[in-house]
């Protein structure tokens, strides 16, 4: 049964003190018991509500989407000028939010934080998830849809390739490689917890299901050395990635000559962005989450603290990003760059500006207060508005400033339709929807990982009381 | 149904053999004894009048089908709907024309599939003609373009001729004859016509009526002429709604007679406009256009300029190039006429004071302005304004001295000039009094929608015995009537009809009428003795004693002298090279095809569309004549191809060198020497001081307070007989940019103190009557207290346009046709959501009035660059010289050397009216589909040229600018890097290319399109399931699907027909012979197109022009269609008037 206890071959090396990221009085074989317990016992009743409700949402999106495949992209809200509307908002928030996990996994990794370790499993999920739902969008979006596979270079009769100036080319090739490697990155991780449940489970179907998903693996020390190599390899992948697919997004944008999108400041002000809505959704969910799994002594206030702190610092990134596009509107002297400006603070979508200003740049001040940090309350509330917030920035970016740009008699207005909302809530069910087959698989916290960060694991410290 | 026997008379029959349905023969004999039946008969039946044949005329249909049955079984039910199902199958069943589907065995002479063929013909609009070519492609038109030698197109049409073919293939056209509203057959109406006549023959045709609107066409005229002679009781009346009956009412006061005056503004220096939209409006706003732009328009070389003053009540497109404008409100109009008359001496002093200090300046500098120029000056008075302001504007340029010079009278165009709105009065009091028997409607009157509301002309109508209507459409009178003749379009008729200035156009046909429609012509011929006379024959025949004698030496050559208007006639489509008959349909100027020539000599009868030469370069040539072609495509496979007249039957009797004549004459397009005659005429004195003394009192009676209200017709639906046509609903129309509605326009001051905004709804009464919901639209540029709302809308039965609008009919009473003063407008607090195509939008309620910010912006941003002539002259440059062009090796690759061609186009915003017959022509060029209210709302309109609409300066005295928005085709397009797929890419001749085929539609390339000219399918809009409005289609352009991007291609087709044709003849294309649609529609020639890369081509020169400027250009974006600033030529004695507003430029 338990195989595993001492079998991580890493030697801890030596450390400064930390305060250790579980609660006190775990033990390798408490946290594995605790853990896998959410996948094996029975199913809670919640869970079928929840469930049921995710899933009625994504029959929403069915629904859209069937009418939008028969009726085409005109049930939604958009016009000239504005040709996107909330079909590249949702992308590219979900896409934001795709960008937690793997910079939770890969990156923190690599600067062995190790108390991503109770986070990192579901931030991966949920970006994977997150990356789903994004990765819809630009084939829904697309006038005719079945030609989609015209975007892939692919040797065909036409003797036609794509063409490689257009940043929507970048997007597939960045948001492709970057659901590639998240998965790659996600499934990996889960081998030995796969292997875990396999041996702990008493269903002999699920131990087939769980036996193929583990790979055969056995925990022997070639394996764990070959599985730490291609762990690290992957962490070393990834890691460009979290930055490269924000850019090439941004590039959608900044490449446009449209004034609102024509900015060299959008790379790293998205790539804030999206680590910002990233950690935001973490937080929405690990808070939830800990609350009805009791997974209190895994995800302590201190991981709470330590995600507001990150979003605290993306977010003062984001509002610099606001002040810098401000001041270089104004200091370019472009008249089309201070019409833009002065048009988002007056003009017709002036109430969408204020409540950007509002969810992105004044909320998040809370969380100098330590009180606020730690509080899962209001750490919840908090990244509830940064999700609306970074929602609310995609709108202003997209349709204020195609709404009104070179000539005024041209200038439009738009809405989202039904249709428009029906998908985006449609593509929140599918996120719902597999969150919770998730949750009721798989192990939302790595067992392995954290065994080896427990006192008497191979990197445990001693133990301390967690600061409340 | 009136025309049924009354029951009672079977009666009669009582003698039959009872239980015998069928009386015996010698009962027959018996029957036929005592009375006199139809001298024919179809069977005994009808012979005898047996209760059977009653019932059966009675019910239409026999007994079962027409009423549900009493006592109705379960049986009896499945029978009937199993009959029903199998007989639903027959309805299909009507004969069908035979269709030869082998292939030609011999080819006809000039069917060349894919080439098409221009026939000239004319359209009509009030009656008047407008001569144009129909590009007809394998026997259907598709594209209607202007005739070049037509006085009153000269190349160019207006909105309504291009949106004819749309009209034509209108599913929502009558498509059936009706009697008592089920189909009819011709021929039972003839029937019911001969009876009636011999029943009115006796008394000399005492109540029969025939109701017309303006009939210009001389073959119309006559057939009435007889039919009055052989029925000398028999009336002729006419009503058309947007006639100019004030106009006619002011000639007849000033010289006693009815006159039309014809302008010249070839010689006028200096011109006044009061309310009027003479350049844009009205039979000859086309014409007028064309004149007024060629002394307008202002190069490096010649620096003079005419000036034109608008004073109105309403903003007219005309007042958009306009030096100087001024708002007043209709009465204040009047008075400013008579201030103007007083001031040139006209009339005497004393009396009414211009209220405004402004319109007292105006009166002196204008006055001397024009005394300066006299005889070279011109004062155009709206035709809708009162008679007395009429008669004192013709005193004014009799004064002047510019009678003779500048404007001409003529002897009335049109046939028998009566005053309409008494003769409708008079037809109405005799149809209440019971004196009217039969009322035949012909030509698509629709009397119970037009006629003033007071007349209440539904209820007169249905005192009228036996009421026939004949018209496009079932209309509102349709529905009141026993019978209604469907009409054939005049695309596919033979008539004839006179413009303006009086020149006839034999409109010939283009198509086989679709739905076995009927010509007034022929509608007429029923009432004559030879009721079965095709419209053909009918036309021929008039013109056979008439036409030799006209077309005496008319070698299509010559240059003639029609009214006093120069027409270049040599176009050479008679000296049969093919060449020159081509330059005559796209290029500009006589002769431009002769290196092409072909040499076909044809003599006399050109027979183009051959294999080689330039006619086909532009894909055309003029044709013959429709029967000469119907000869040879009788069996074009398309079963549609040019009508098969009877040949003969008319030409047996026409004297010698007729056909030589009448087929010159159908080439042409005009009949030679037919212009109307000039006339001298005289005011008389009594006249001005008696018009002066009415305006004077008119204005001490004045209401103070009171919005006036001003009728007029709708720049696109017109009176509403266009309410049917999509293309021209959905043109947003000019200034205002609304589509699918009208609107009551209020000034922005006067919205104000009514407390009413966009959108909102209103009440309006006046004279006792109240328009209810009537939707708000704020206009800048409105006179205050002064409200317009146009004709022809708040259709009952107008298909698309159903329902649309407001109808202002309903306030428009016999006393007030044109100006309502006195009018009440109370909110209602309702909302009624207007479609416009530019600003103004809603936001959740809240109503954002973008026109100042974005009047503010487009002046910052040098959208429209204006200047004056004196800064013109003082520094040709001064526009290059505010411009900020990046240099062209600012650039990492080198620059794209154009060997070949390379295309672009100038715009010359100085002589563009806004009038929009560019929108309509690209529309029906490129395949372009209507999108309906709700995608216009939704900001979904496909246009693929737009005008966009300006307001500078003071938003309560705006000046008011037009640009034409196409595809600027930019060097460094900004569409083309961003489009993942490579469906927009860039031509070696420097064309911005759409392939649709590979679009997948991302709407990236529209989103960085710094002009917002791509246009996206967001829907599937193409009619592509109709088989009717696929054929309006225009087979070298593409059907786009949905999810497809697509823009101004600059007329590729034609681009690549040109030079297929200039491969095959081995010559480059000669210099302004390929025209865009949009140019070639312009009535004033704002637009010109060609190779940049070839100095010949008229473009190049404007581009060379110090006036050119690129829109945007400082983005780098380096567009191909460019901009010729808007020069005005402002009178420096107004310049502090206007102070504020002028240099547009800054």
């Amino acid at each position: 049964m338990a195989t595993l206890e001492d079998g991580g071959l890493v030697s801890p090396p030596p450390k400064p003190y930390k305060p250790p990221v579980v609660a006190p009085g775990h033990t390798t074989t408490t946290v594995t018991d605790k853990i896998s317990e959410v996948v094996l016992q029975r199913t809670p009743k919640w869970w079928f509500l929840g469930f049921a409700a995710s899933f009625s949402l994504l029959m929403v999106f069915l629904i859209s989407v069937t009418w939008l495949f028969a009726k085409g992209v005109g049930i939604w809200g958009i016009n000239w000028p504005v040709g996107w509307g909330f079909d590249i908002i949702n992308f590219v928030w979900w896409i934001g939010i795709g960008h937690a996990g793997t910079l939770i996994s890969a990156i923190l990794l690599l600067l062995r934080q190790e108390w991503r370790t109770s986070i990192n499993r579901f931030a991966e999920a949920m970006t994977l998830f997150a990356v789903a739902c994004a990765g819809m969008y630009p084939i829904l979006h697309l006038g005719r849809p079945w030609l989609a596979y015209w975007l892939m270079p692919y040797p065909n009769t036409m003797n036609l390739w794509p063409q490689f100036r257009s940043p929507l080319i970048w997007d597939v090739f960045a948001v492709s490689t970057y659901a590639t490697v998240s998965a790659l990155f996600w499934y990996v991780g889960l081998i030995p917890d796969l292997a875990t449940l396999r041996d702990r489970t008493r269903s002999r179907v699920w131990k087939v299901i769980y036996g193929f998903g583990a790979m055969g693996w056995r925990g022997s020390a070639a394996h764990w050395h070959n599985y730490e190599t291609a762990y690290l390899l992957l962490a070393g992948l990834a890691t460009p990635l979290v930055i490269s697919v924000h850019t090439v997004v941004s590039f959608d944008f900044a490449i446009g000559i449209i004034p609102g999108w024509h900015a060299t400041i959008f790379p790293p002000y998205f790539v804030a962005g999206a680590i910002y809505a990233g950690f935001a959704m973490v937080l929405t969910l690990a808070i939830p989450l800990r609350w009805a799994f009791g997974l209190e002594d895994f995800i302590t206030a201190r991981h709470l603290q330590n995600m507001g702190k990150v979003m605290l610092a993306t977010g003062l990134i984001v509002v610099y990003g606001y002040v810098m596009e401000i001041f270089f509107g104004w200091y370019s002297g472009n008249l089309y760059e201070r019409f833009m400006l002065a048009n988002r603070v007056v003009g017709p979508y002036r109430f969408h500006w204020y409540a950007l200003i509002f969810c992105n740049a004044v909320v998040p001040q809370f969380l100098w207060v330590r009180r606020v940090r730690t509080s899962p309350l209001w750490l919840f509330v908090i990244s509830m508005f940064v999700s609306v917030g970074m929602w609310l920035e995609r709108f202003i970016i997209i349709v204020t400033s195609l709404h009104r740009d070179f000539l005024p008699g041209s200038w439009g207005i738009y809405h989202g339709t039904i249709w428009d909302w029906g998908t985006f809530i449609g593509t929140m069910g599918l996120f719902l929807t597999l969150l919770f087959l998730f949750i009721r698989f798989l192990p939302l916290i790595s067992i392995f990982e954290m065994r080896t960060i427990v006192p008497g694991g191979p990197r445990g410290g001693e133990y301390t009381e967690v600061p409340r | 149904m009136d025309s049924v026997k009354p029951k009672a008379k079977c009666g009669a029959e009582a003698s039959a053999p009872a239980g015998s349905g069928r009386p015996g023969v010698a009962e027959i004999r018996e029957r036929l004894r005592e009375k006199k039946g139809p001298e024919f008969w179809r069977s005994l039946d009808e012979l005898a009048g047996t209760p059977e044949l009653e019932e059966m005329l009675h019910r239409e249909f026999p007994r079962y089908a027409s009423e549900w049955p009493e006592g109705f079984s379960r049986r009896r039910f499945l029978q009937l709907t199993s009959a029903s199902l199998a007989l639903a199958g027959l309805t299909g069943c009507t004969r069908q024309d035979v269709e030869r589907i082998v292939p030609y065995v011999r080819q006809p002479e000039q069917i060349i599939p894919g080439k098409p063929l221009f026939f000239a013909t004319a359209l009509t609009l009030g009656g008047y003609a407008t001569g144009v070519l129909a590009e007809s492609h394998m026997g259907r038109p598709t594209k209607i373009e202007g005739n070049p030698d037509h006085p009153a197109s000269l190349g160019a049409t207006d909105v309504f001729a291009q949106a004819a073919t749309l009209t034509l293939y209108d599913p929502d056209r009558s498509q059936t004859l009706l009697r008592a509203g089920r189909p009819g057959t011709w021929g039972s109406f003839v029937g019911e016509v001969s009876a009636t006549l011999r029943s009115l023959q006796p008394l000399g045709g005492e109540g029969l009526r025939i109701l017309t609107g303006t009939v210009t066409s001389p073959t119309l005229a006559d057939q009435i002429r007889r039919l009055l002679t052989a029925f000398p009781r028999a009336r002729w009346h006419r009503w058309e709604p947007a006639a100019p009956h004030q106009a006619q009412a002011a000639a007849v006061r000033a010289f006693g007679r009815p006159l039309d005056a014809v302008y010249d503004f070839t010689q006028a220096d200096v011109m006044l406009t009061i309310g009027s939209d003479v350049l844009c409006h009205g039979p000859a706003g086309v014409r007028y256009a064309h004149d007024f732009a060629a002394k307008r328009r202002v190069r490096a070389n010649t620096m003079a300029m005419n000036r034109l003053y608008a004073v109105e009540s309403v903003p007219a497109n005309s007042s958009t190039v306009a030096d100087h404008r001024l708002q007043l409100p209709p009465d204040q109009l009047e008075t400013f006429t008579l201030a103007l008359a007083q001031a040139l001496g006209v009339a005497g002093g004393g009396g009414a004071a211009l209220a405004d200090e402004t319109a007292r300046t105006w009166v002196r500098v204008v006055a001397e302005d024009l005394r300066a120029h006299a005889g070279r000056s011109l004062v155009v008075a709206d035709e809708y304004l009162s008679p007395a302001a009429q008669v004192l504007i013709h005193g004014i340029n009799q004064a002047l001295g510019n009678v003779g010079r500048t404007v001409n009278f003529i002897e009335p165009v049109e046939a028998d000039p009566v005053d309409q709105l008494q003769s409708i009065r008079a037809l109405v009091a005799d149809m209440n009094a019971g004196r009217v028997d039969t009322l035949l409607m012909l030509d698509g009157v629709n009397p119970v929608y037009t006629a003033p509301v007071d007349l209440r002309f539904a209820e007169a109508l249905q005192k009228v015995r036996l009421r026939i209507h004949h018209g496009l459409y079932q209309d509102e009178t349709s529905e009141y009537c026993h019978w209604h003749v469907n009409a054939a379009h005049e695309l596919e008729s033979w008539s004839d009809a006179r413009s303006f200035d009086g020149t006839v156009t034999i409109l010939q046909p283009l198509i086989d009428p679709l739905y076995e429609g009927r010509t007034a012509h022929e509608v007429l011929s029923a009432f004559s003795n030879r009721p079965d006379s095709t419209s053909y024959d009918i036309v021929r025949e008039f013109w056979s004693g008439r036409l030799a004698g006209l077309a005496a030496g008319f070698d299509g050559r010559a240059t003639g002298e029609s009214g006093g208007l120069t027409t270049t006639l040599g176009m050479g489509g008679f000296s049969g090279t093919i060449g020159d008959a081509g330059a005559m349909t796209r290029g500009s100027g006589a002769g431009a095809g002769t290196g092409l020539d072909a040499g076909q000599n044809t003599g006399g009868q050109m027979s183009q569309g051959g294999t080689a030469g330039a006619g086909g370069l532009l894909q055309s040539g003029v044709s013959d004549t429709a029967s000469d072609a119907a000869g040879t495509t009788g069996s074009v496979a398309s079963g549609a191809g040019a009508p098969a007249a009877p040949a003969g039957t008319g030409a047996a009797a026409a004297p010698a060198g007729f056909e030589t004549a009448w087929r010159r004459v159908l080439n042409a397009g005009i009949v030679p020497n037919t212009a109307a005659r000039r006339v001298s005429a005289a005011v008389a004195g009594g006249a001005v001081q008696q018009a002066a003394g009415e305006i004077v009192s008119a204005a001490r009676n004045r209401a103070e307070g009171r919005v006036t209200l001003l009728v007029r017709p709708d720049p696109t639906v017109w009176d509403g007989r266009f309410a049917w046509n999509p293309w021209l609903q959905e043109c947003p129309k000019p200034i205002s940019k609304l589509t699918w509605d009208n609107a009551l326009f209020l000034s922005p001051r006067t919205a104000e103190r009514l407390k009413v905004d966009f959108h909102e709804t209103v009440a309006v009464s006046a004279g006792g009557r109240e328009l209810r919901g009537v939707a708000v639209w704020v206009l800048p540029g409105m006179a205050d207290d002064t409200a317009l709302l146009t004709l022809g809308y708040g259709r009952r039965k107008a298909g698309k346009g159903t329902g649309q609008g407001f109808d202002a009919y309903a306030l428009r009473a016999s006393n007030a046709l044109w100006t309502v003063p006195g009018v009440e407008i109370r909110p209602l607090g309702g909302q009624y959501t207007l479609a416009c195509t530019q600003n103004h939008h809603m936001i959740r309620g809240d109503e954002v009035n973008e026109d100042a910010e974005a009047s503010d912006q487009a002046m910052k941003r040098h959208i429209v660059r204006t200047g004056t002539l004196e800064q013109f002259r003082q520094n040709p440059e001064f526009i290059r010289e505010q411009r900020h062009i990046p240099p062209d090796d600012m650039t990492m690759y080198p620059n794209y050397k154009y060997d070949g061609h390379a295309w672009g186009m100038a715009i010359d915003l100085s002589v563009c009216t806004g009038c929009s017959s560019c929108v309509i022509a690209c529309q029906a060029e490129n395949n372009i589909p209507v999108v309906g209210k709700e995608q216009v709302l939704a900001g979904r309109e496909m246009h693929w040229l737009r005008v966009d609409r300006y307001f500078y300066g003071d938003l309560d005295a705006p000046q008011i600018h037009n640009q034409p928005v196409p595809c600027m085709h930019c060097e460094t397009a900004p569409c083309e890097v961003v489009c993942p797929v490579a469906a927009t890419v860039h031509s070696d001749e420097g064309l911005n290319d759409m392939v649709y085929n590979r679009c997948v539609g991302t709407r990236y390339c529209s989103n960085n399109c710094p002009y917002k000219v791509r246009r996206f399918n967001f829907l599937r809009y193409a009619p592509k399931d109709d088989p009717l409005l696929a054929m309006a289609m225009n087979p070298d352009v593409t059907v786009r699907m949905r999810g497809v991007m697509e823009k101004c291609t600059y007329c590729v087709q034609r681009i690549e027909q040109a030079k297929i044709e200039s491969k095959v003849e081995r010559t480059p294309i000669p210099a302004n012979w390929l025209k865009t649609a949009c140019q070639q529609a312009c009535p004033t020639g704002a637009i010109v197109f060609g190779d940049q890369n070839d100095e010949s081509w008229e473009v190049t020169e404007w581009k060379a022009d110090p006036l050119n400027y690129g829109l945007l250009e400082e983005i780098n974006t380096r567009p191909r269609t460019t901009y010729l600033a808007k020069l005005r030529n402002p009178n420096p004695a107004l310049e502090p008037a206007v102070k504020g507003s002028e240099h547009g430029h800054a």
